[in-house]
């Protein structure tokens, strides 16, 4: 061991120590307005969080290019989590002090973790499709949004769905459903409601789990093999999907009566399987590929036709690109519609930001004026309703490209409001919350 | 020139058998804690805390614990990671599950269990060695992935498997704040710091020391295999234990089996190997290379490719950051196999014979 190894050793570990001391000191506060943008390139996952990512960065892309919110420019961050809840905490606490306007974790874990956070930093989530399903309830939840869908609408919708097909609901009497899901917060989410719909229905419920990241999933099809149900419900996510449904292929399982959930059916997950995907169905959470669509064609020309694209060109309108489309709309209009009250032209604290998610009014002419004429429906949020909407639609896999094979369809309130209920009061009672004030609503 | 240690005569037993016998040695420990209280809550500001000094904390007090197992006694384990998902579940249960419970009992019941479940996986050391214990404390780990995963009452029921705490209070002082937090686990990990010191330097840590180098030597001069295996176990996944109690309760908040995954206890591995095995400076500097310097590059890369003109892609930037930390990992190995503390004892000789070395 020489002086000069020492030397060396030394003076890596203090560069490393001093760097991370003067890079979170050098804040850059601009007027601007900042999305903290949490993404997974790399990792399990990354085949999936990269369309998602590169959609959510070229629509702010695009609210510059259209002159931004009501004028104020929006700047924005990448922070890779990999997937990881620790390290999506990292993000957060970093991104958070650069004046962050809201959080979409994109990951159910990291939901989970942030919710305890957000609260205390006057920070919005959206997590929109994903998360806590009982964070709908805005009376317990203040800082949660699960925008356009959660789990349970997601779960509800599917067994309505397959009871439709069966000539109702009736007659899911003694037929077998089997849930794949990917054995995390994300996977299991979906359990209690289709508990109480098989006790409601009296269907049976198979839960096959499936460990991350989802390529081990032999037994799981062999089970399948075994007692053959009548439905498979997927919830998985990244490599998980495409690998159930080779394994499906392999066990002879018929893809038609594969329904995944709308983290389970966009073009990664049936790319390489191809033809033997064909007639997989997945839910689709409002939009599909949309390829068509005028925020596409103006993401195209306003962003990609300058070469100031995020990512491939071809990628631009698919299913997961179009999410994160959507996902940054929601973050976007939330700004705009707490611009309306607290003065246009303004930088919106997320505090203020928040005001805006929860009471998010885009009707139907707010979503053409933006490009999203039949990608979606209108949504709007209140003080108790953090969702705003459960509309969602069935996509099939027709071996080349997703295609829309049903209605719109919404979950039964009947059945989700009691156990949004139910389960946010039990959140409140662990934290010991009250529930919010007509008061606190109006601020 | 400074750091010398003439004229120091030790008169007494006592004065022998300090911990730390250099005059300068004991100034400068005791000025860094006092720095580390006093000093760096005045200093950084929210995210350091958050992002880089709780979790260092927290996870230099589990490397602790697993050196004392793999560093002190010479058994391998890959279990640590479930040791510390012992202790966050079993320190939620009693939380929760008991009325009134205060936190500071709720963290030691923590690793009480974690003491008796690794005591219980450590009863192959009694038969197995190296690799072989390695494997078979690998088995901890998935028993205890999937217990928590699939026994529900572990998670109280919750219906998504991911847990949370709130409300901690220790004497009615709430822990809330990050200087809180980080001053709570810095209290807890300075009190195992100097426990794990105290044992090691005694007559167990010595009977510890003496199955690592030769256990059969050690068996004939009359130490005790299993008591001296089973205590090292023992001791290690209570601080290990403690330590899971404390990431799930104070720096995560809320949880999911996932945190305490087969990663974690590699990471706690490599912490002890890159930090020093049989080493308690060791465990501190192996924690913060392992924690601080992935955050490091990913902050640190993108300011050197402004530096020359050049944007990295967030994709790239992760890519690149598990190369470099491979690459150093691989670097100081190979440059010093004993760690970052043999290197701080290098550099500490050197001072010594500074400026006339010979």
């Amino acid at each position: 061991m020489k002086l000069r190894h020492l030397v060396l050793a030394a003076s890596v570990l203090a560069a490393g120590v001093s760097g991370a001391l003067t890079s979170t000191a050098a804040f850059a506060q601009a007027k601007e307005q900042f999305f903290p943008v949490l993404v997974y390139r790399t990792g399990a996952y990354a085949p999936n969080g990269v369309p998602f990512a590169n959609g959510y960065v070229d629509y702010l892309k695009l609210v510059n290019a259209r002159g931004g919110i009501n004028g104020v420019k929006v700047s924005w961050e990448e922070c890779e989590t990999g997937y990881a809840t620790d390290r999506g905490v990292e993000c957060y606490e970093r991104l958070k002090g650069k004046g962050a306007t809201v959080f979409q974790p994109l990951s159910t874990g990291i939901t989970f973790a942030l919710t305890e956070k957000a609260p205390g930093d006057k920070i919005p989530l959206i997590t929109s499709g994903y998360g806590r399903s009982e964070s709908a309830d805005g009376g317990v939840f203040k800082w949660n949004f699960p925008l356009v869908g959660t789990y349970w609408g997601a779960a509800d919708v599917l067994v309505q769905y397959i009871g439709k097909k069966e000539g109702g609901l009736d007659k899911l009497k003694g037929k077998k459903i089997a849930l794949v899901y990917h054995d995390s917060p994300y996977g299991k989410e979906p359990i209690p409601l289709l508990q109480e719909r098989a006790a409601a229905h009296g269907f049976n419920l198979q839960l096959l789990p499936v460990t991350h990241p989802g390529v081990e999933q032999k037994a799981t099809w062999l089970q399948i093999r075994q007692s053959r149900p009548d439905y498979v419900l997927l919830w998985g996510w990244g490599v998980m999907n495409s690998t159930a449904l080779k394994e499906a292929q392999a066990t002879g399982y018929p893809r038609e009566k594969m329904y995944g959930v709308w983290w389970s059916g966009a073009e990664p997950d049936v790319k390489d399987v191809g033809m033997g995907a064909k007639g997989y169905n997945a839910l689709a959470l409002q939009h599909g590929a949309e390829p068509n669509a005028a925020v596409t064609k103006e993401i195209l020309s306003k962003v990609h036709a300058k070469g100031d694209g995020t990512g491939p060109k071809d990628e631009v309108g698919q299913v997961l690109y179009m999410r994160g489309v959507s996902a940054a709309m929601f973050a976007v209009e939330g700004v705009r519609a707490a611009q309306e009250r607290f003065g246009k032209g303004k930088v919106m604290t997320g505090e203020q930001a928040r005001w805006g998610y929860e009471n998010l009014n885009l009707t139907q002419a707010k979503l053409d004026a933006l490009g999203f004429k039949g990608v979606m429906r209108p949504v709007s949020t209140s003080c108790k309703d953090h969702m705003g909407a459960s509309w969602a639609r069935i996509h099939t896999w027709d071996g080349k490209e997703w295609k829309f094979t049903s209605d719109w369809m919404q979950a039964d309130e009947q059945i989700i409001n009691p156990m949004v209920k139910a389960a946010a009061d039990k959140y409140a009672a662990e934290k010991k919350l009250t529930r919010r004030t007509p008061a606190d609503c109006q601020s | 020139m400074f750091y010398r240690e003439n004229g120091q005569f030790k008169t007494t037993y006592a004065a022998d058998q300090q911990i730390f016998p250099i005059t300068q040695d004991r100034w400068a420990v005791l000025a860094i804690v006092a720095f580390a209280f006093i000093g760096v809550p005045l200093l950084v500001d929210e995210y350091m805390f958050r992002a880089i000094l709780i979790p260092f904390v927290i996870l230099a007090l589990a490397a602790l614990g697993v050196n004392i197992l793999v560093g002190y006694c010479g058994q391998i384990s890959l279990g640590s990671g479930a040791f510390m998902a012992v202790g966050a579940y079993a320190a939620y249960n009693t939380f929760i599950r008991i009325e009134g419970m205060p936190l500071i009992l709720a963290l030691l019941s923590g690793g009480l269990f974690a003491t008796l479940v690794g005591m219980l996986f450590g009863i192959p050391s009694l038969r197995v060695k190296g690799l072989y214990l390695a494997v078979a404390t690998l088995a901890a780990q998935f028993f205890c992935d999937w217990a928590f995963l699939r026994i529900s009452w572990f998670t109280n029921n919750t219906s998504s498997g991911s847990v949370s705490v709130s409300n901690l209070q220790v004497f009615g002082w709430n822990i809330e704040t990050p200087l809180h937090k980080y001053l709570f686990c810095l209290a807890i990990l300075v009190l195992f710091g100097l426990l794990a010191k105290n044992l090691v330097r005694g007559a167990i840590g010595r009977e510890w020391m003496a199955i690592r180098d030769m256990d059969v030597a050690a068996a004939v001069i009359g130490i005790r295999p299993m008591y001296a295996k089973l205590s090292a176990f023992a001791v290690s996944s209570f601080i290990v234990g403690v330590a899971g109690a404390l990431w799930a309760f104070v720096h995560l908040g809320s949880w999911e089996p996932a945190a305490f995954s087969v990663d974690r206890s590699f990471q706690l591995l490599f912490m002890v190997i890159i930090g020093g095995m049989g080493s308690i400076m060791g465990s501190f500097f192996g924690a913060a290379f392992i924690v601080v310097l992935p955050i490091f590059l990913n902050q640190f890369l993108p300011l050197l490719g402004d530096m020359v003109g050049v944007e990295i892609s967030t994709a790239a930037i992760s890519h690149a950051e598990l190369m470099v930390f491979g690459a150093l990992i691989v670097w100081f190995l190979i440059v010093e196999p004993h760690g970052l503390a043999r290197l701080w004892s290098v550099g500490k000789q050197k001072l010594r014979l500074w400026p006339f070395p010979h």
